[in-house]
């Protein structure tokens, strides 16, 4: 078993911006560093199948361009920074496949606002990450170019859907990766890799660039190997964008303000979240990581979100619906694969059923049900009643005094490859995460120890725009554990 | 037998016409807006462009790309909105309809669906009504964008797709169905097209696309209550298609009607070459549009202040400006109707009157010379050449007896042509009014002279002679004597 995540090779986001900054390294060392560590940990399609493109020269060409930028004093935030990018995120340079036939030679003639953000402080992509299709699944199984492998035991999945990133991060190629999350893609890999995982709150980062699968759920997260690599990449690509009518204006404070203490800090305890039949040593790892909090200062309560148990039903009736409008433009007209046929229709048919997996089907057709005429108001309009109620649950909760709320990531650690043959069964390792998406509110993972020698990963869950506040306390947190995270 | 029962029997034994039925129409109106640029994102709306030149991600439907509302497309619908009298929605909801067509690049169509901007609103019939109701409900009008084009006709057997209209922004305007003839639609339709020309919203031009009729009609029993089942008429590329269409599918409906069958819910469309309606196949047909809010744009609300200064800042309407030009210009209604044709004659006509005071004088110019110039040859009053103060100065010639009529009429003719200015024209042209005395009365010497019979018998009483000699003057001076001093002149001369 390899040592995953926590201890970078080439160091934490910061040092390496502030090495490059100071003149140590270059960032064409920092590109040796990471081929040689992508190299080393079989980042590609013969081992952890984590990377979907990544061509040496193109990078090597950002490198160089970066290197022109220094010597004109113009160093970032990020400077030097490899970063990975799952591969539903346009970039410029490279392809954008979504995991997906129907996009497997698709080029984006424009970039995600979050990647020239990245790029602006000085970050390089150095890969396009594997993924579900689409996002749409929770082991990185799904992809058309094959599954994706857990760094620590090949049989296993990283997660999804942004288990490319994750696994890519959690080897130690970069400190960050970006990832998406609809229903818990980031944090329930970074969970099931030990790294940490970041939702942000709906509206916090912009959307466009990002391929969408359910537009009201959709935010860009970030994957870091520590919590300030991840405040650190979401600082960069945080805050409001006029290409995004559904971004927000408000300020974006300093996410890397740790704090020293929790005193005076309460942390609510949601009783759905810990359930009879929740893994018993996760439990324990949950129990001893709020010990960690008490002893820091802060006040723990138990509370209650009691419409917690509709999320998995609400989630899959809102995401699929929002999926079959947002995949539609996939008709082989314009871009992407075409399948011949006689007539439109057929070509239509072809196009769609080739080029989208069993994965990606089930949920258009899923979708297209739902919103049919005469079963929309029993199931479209239905959640999002039942969406509001779940909002409502947490607007309570944050509003008695409560500042953050602390809970297992996933009920299960990293599950044995194909092991999940039932969608329901596979759908329901989302069942912590998919209430944040519901609500728009920001969320964390972060590794708290191992169960059987798999990561588990806890869940800080914010009100809406109260990143910071989850930061510090995730930064906290991770002092306090130290190396039992990691035991 | 009770009446009743013998009249429905009397009714039964004739065959029954299509006098014994109603025609209901409602009229669905897709209204372009005069934006410069495209409803969600930045791409020109220019018409005429090559294919596919004013095209983004955003409105191609890229993967990734967003839609970003154009708020001078809300500006626009509001000005629309208020001046049909509806009820506009401060929080309104942008939906997506979802159908498969190569033309349509996302699938879905950004529009609104249960919560449009405006509702329960009345457009007033002007001019000649027919019989048309005084005025007809407007059930909803709601913000949309456009689809590409798809073009049949451009290589064999393959369709092209042009996509500079997707993402164009519309206004969609449907009436409750309260029209009862094809004549009452036409007239619906011209009062609609001249409203939204005077708030300047759109072109409101067919040919171009930019006004777009679909109407659904049915049949039922004059006198019965209850709405008959209604078809969907497309196709319709001109107002006088509309009226034919219509006609035509009340004749298909009452024919089905009178032999006992039911009229089947369906789209049909109208063939203008053979005057006739056939049902749409199957991919023209109604979908199931699965619509739901459209999550990338958040509800579109409205600060009361932005209504209220748009009702505020609402140009002068047709009606009102049709009263106006009735009770302070104190035009004839039939000359008030077609000086308010079109907002541009009238703001035409009303400059005219601003440099020449006599508003009659300019209304018979405007309504006669000037519509007869842009008739013949063809041009917008945008582009006429005689600018309304040039036309006021003409004016001020005639009344101030420097032109006569005849002269002006030449004047103005050249006018048309160069764009000189009427004095400029007079005076190169010797058309300016001789008042000279020593002039006029060498022509009067020659006029007595050579016509001894009617000066004897204008001597003799016959006074109405004099204008006869006035016109010989007016003759020996080519037209440009002036008349009204000729006549004093030749008073004086002969009655001495």
């Amino acid at each position: 078993m390899t040592h995953a995540g926590r201890a970078q090779p080439t160091g934490g986001a910061a040092a390496i911006a502030e090495a490059i900054a100071r003149g140590a390294r270059s960032p064409q060392q920092i590109v040796d560093d990471t081929f040689a560590r992508a190299h080393e940990a079989r980042a590609g399609a013969d081992g952890l199948n984590a990377f979907l493109w990544s061509d040496e020269r193109v990078v090597r060409d950002q490198a160089a361009a970066l290197e022109k930028r220094l010597a004109s004093g113009d160093a970032g935030p990020l400077s030097g920074v490899p970063v990975v990018v799952k591969d539903n995120i346009a970039t410029l340079d490279s392809p954008t496949t979504c995991g997906s036939r129907i996009l497997e030679n698709y080029r984006s003639p424009f970039e995600a606002t979050a990647i020239s953000r990245l790029r602006d402080a000085g970050a390089v992509v150095v890969a396009k990450t594997n993924l579900d299709e689409f996002a749409m699944g929770s082991s990185t199984e799904y992809s058309a170019f094959g599954r994706t492998k857990h760094p620590l035991d090949a049989r296993l999945v990283p997660g999804g859907s942004s288990g490319g990133s994750a696994a890519a991060v959690a080897a130690g190629i970069t400190p960050i990766g970006l990832g998406s999350e609809t229903g818990g893609s980031v944090r329930q890999p970074a969970a099931f890799c030990g790294i940490v995982g970041v939702k942000p709150t709906y509206g916090r980062v912009s959307r466009y660039g990002l391929v969408a699968f359910a537009s009201s759920l959709d935010q860009i997260g970030v994957l870091g190997a520590t919590v300030d690599d991840a405040a650190l990449a979401l600082q960069t690509i945080a805050g409001p964008d006029p290409q995004d009518a559904t971004t927000r204006d408000v300020p974006v404070p300093d996410y890397r303000q740790a704090l020293t203490s929790l005193d005076g800090v309460v942390i609510g305890r949601p009783r759905e979240y810990y359930p009879e039949q929740l893994d018993r040593e996760i439990a324990e790892r949950c129990d001893r990581a709020l010990e960690h909090c008490r002893a820091l200062g802060a006040t723990v309560r138990d509370v209650s979100l009691p419409s917690t148990d509709l999320a998995i039903p609400v989630y899959y009736i809102i995401a699929p619906a929002e999926a079959s409008s947002n995949l539609a433009r996939f008709d082989g007209v314009r871009y992407g694969l075409r399948v011949a046929d006689d007539g439109l229709r057929a070509m239509y048919e072809a196009t769609r059923s080739r080029g989208f997996g069993p994965e990606v089907s089930r949920r258009i057709l899923l979708g297209t049900y739902v919103l049919s005429a005469g079963y929309y108001d029993a199931y479209y309009a239905k959640a999002m009643q039942v969406r509001s109620l779940i909002s409502r649950d947490f607007t309570a909760v944050f509003s008695s005094g409560i500042d953050v709320l602390f809970t297992p990531t996933t009920p299960t650690p990293a599950f044995a490859a194909g092991s999940k043959t039932d969608p329901y069964d596979m759908y329901l390792s989302d069942v912590f995460t998919v209430t944040a998406n519901l609500a728009g509110i920001p969320a964390l993972s972060l590794p708290i120890g191992r169960v059987r020698g798999l990561p588990v990963g806890g869940q800080i869950l914010a009100p809406h725009f109260a990143e910071q506040r989850m930061f510090g306390v995730a930064q906290a947190l991770e002092r306090a554990l130290g190396s039992e995270a990691d035991r | 037998m009770s009446t009743r029962e013998s009249t429905v029997t009397s009714s039964l034994q004739r065959a029954p016409s299509r006098l014994d039925y109603e025609m209901v129409v409602g009229l669905e109106v897709h209204v372009q807006l005069l934006t410069r640029t495209k409803a969600f994102c930045r791409c020109s709306t220019e018409f005429g462009a090559p294919p596919n030149v004013q095209v983004c991600p955003v409105c191609l439907g890229l993967p990734g790309a967003l839609p970003v509302l154009n708020e001078h497309v809300v500006d626009l619908a509001i000005r629309a909105a208020l001046a049909l009298d509806c009820r506009v929605h401060l929080v309104s909801v942008f939906a997506r309809k979802n159908y498969f067509y190569p033309d349509l690049p996302k699938g879905y169509q950004i529009s609104q669906y249960d919560r449009p901007l405006a509702t329960a609103g009345r457009l007033t019939i002007e001019g000649d009504r027919g019989d048309a109701p005084a005025s007809v409900g407007i059930t909803r009008l709601h913000i949309e964008e456009d689809a590409g084009k798809s073009v049949h006709d451009r290589f064999p057997t393959l369709t092209a797709i042009d996509l500079n209209r997707a993402g164009v922004p519309l206004i969609e305007i449907v009436s409750e169905p309260d029209i009862r003839s094809s004549r009452a639609a036409g007239a619906y339709l011209r009062s609609l097209k001249q409203l939204l020309e005077f708030l300047e919203v759109s072109d409101v031009s067919m040919e171009e696309g930019s006004l777009r009729v679909d109407a659904n009609i049915s049949a039922r029993r004059v006198g019965a209550s209850q709405l008959g089942t209604k078809t969907e008429v497309k196709n319709l590329n001109s107002f006088s298609a509309v009226e034919r269409a219509l006609d035509a599918e009340f004749a298909r409906q009452c024919g089905i009607l009178d032999a006992g069958q039911r009229v089947i819910q369906q789209t049909m469309l109208w063939d203008g070459v053979t005057a006739s309606v056939r049902p749409a196949r199957i991919k023209e047909e109604s979908h199931d549009y699965r619509y739901f809010p459209e999550p990338d744009l958040p509800p579109l609300v409205l600060e009361l202040d932005r209504v209220e200064t748009i009702r505020r800042e609402l140009p002068e309407l047709p009606a009102k400006r049709r009263a106006r030009y009735r009770e302070t210009l104190g035009l004839s209604p039939y000359d008030a109707d077609v000086l308010t044709a079109t907002k541009a004659l009238g703001d035409y006509f009303e400059e005219v009157v601003r440099h020449h005071r006599d508003a009659k004088a300019a209304a018979k110019w405007v309504m006669g010379e000037v519509r007869a110039a842009l008739d013949a040859s063809k041009i917008d009053i945008a582009d006429f050449p005689v600018r309304a103060a040039d036309l006021g100065e003409l004016l001020d010639l005639v009344r101030d007896d420097v032109l006569s009529g005849t002269a002006a009429k030449r004047v103005f003719a050249v006018m048309a042509q160069t764009g000189e200015r009427a004095s400029q024209i007079a005076q190169r042209e010797g058309l300016a009014q001789v008042r000279d005395d020593s002039a006029l009365r060498g022509w009067i010497d020659q006029v007595v002279a050579e016509h001894p019979k009617e000066i004897a018998r204008y001597a003799g009483g016959e006074q109405k002679l004099l204008g006869v000699l006035v016109g010989f003057v007016m003759k020996k001076s080519s037209g440009r004597a002036d008349p009204k001093r000729v006549n004093q002149l030749l008073v004086e001369r002969l009655g001495a």
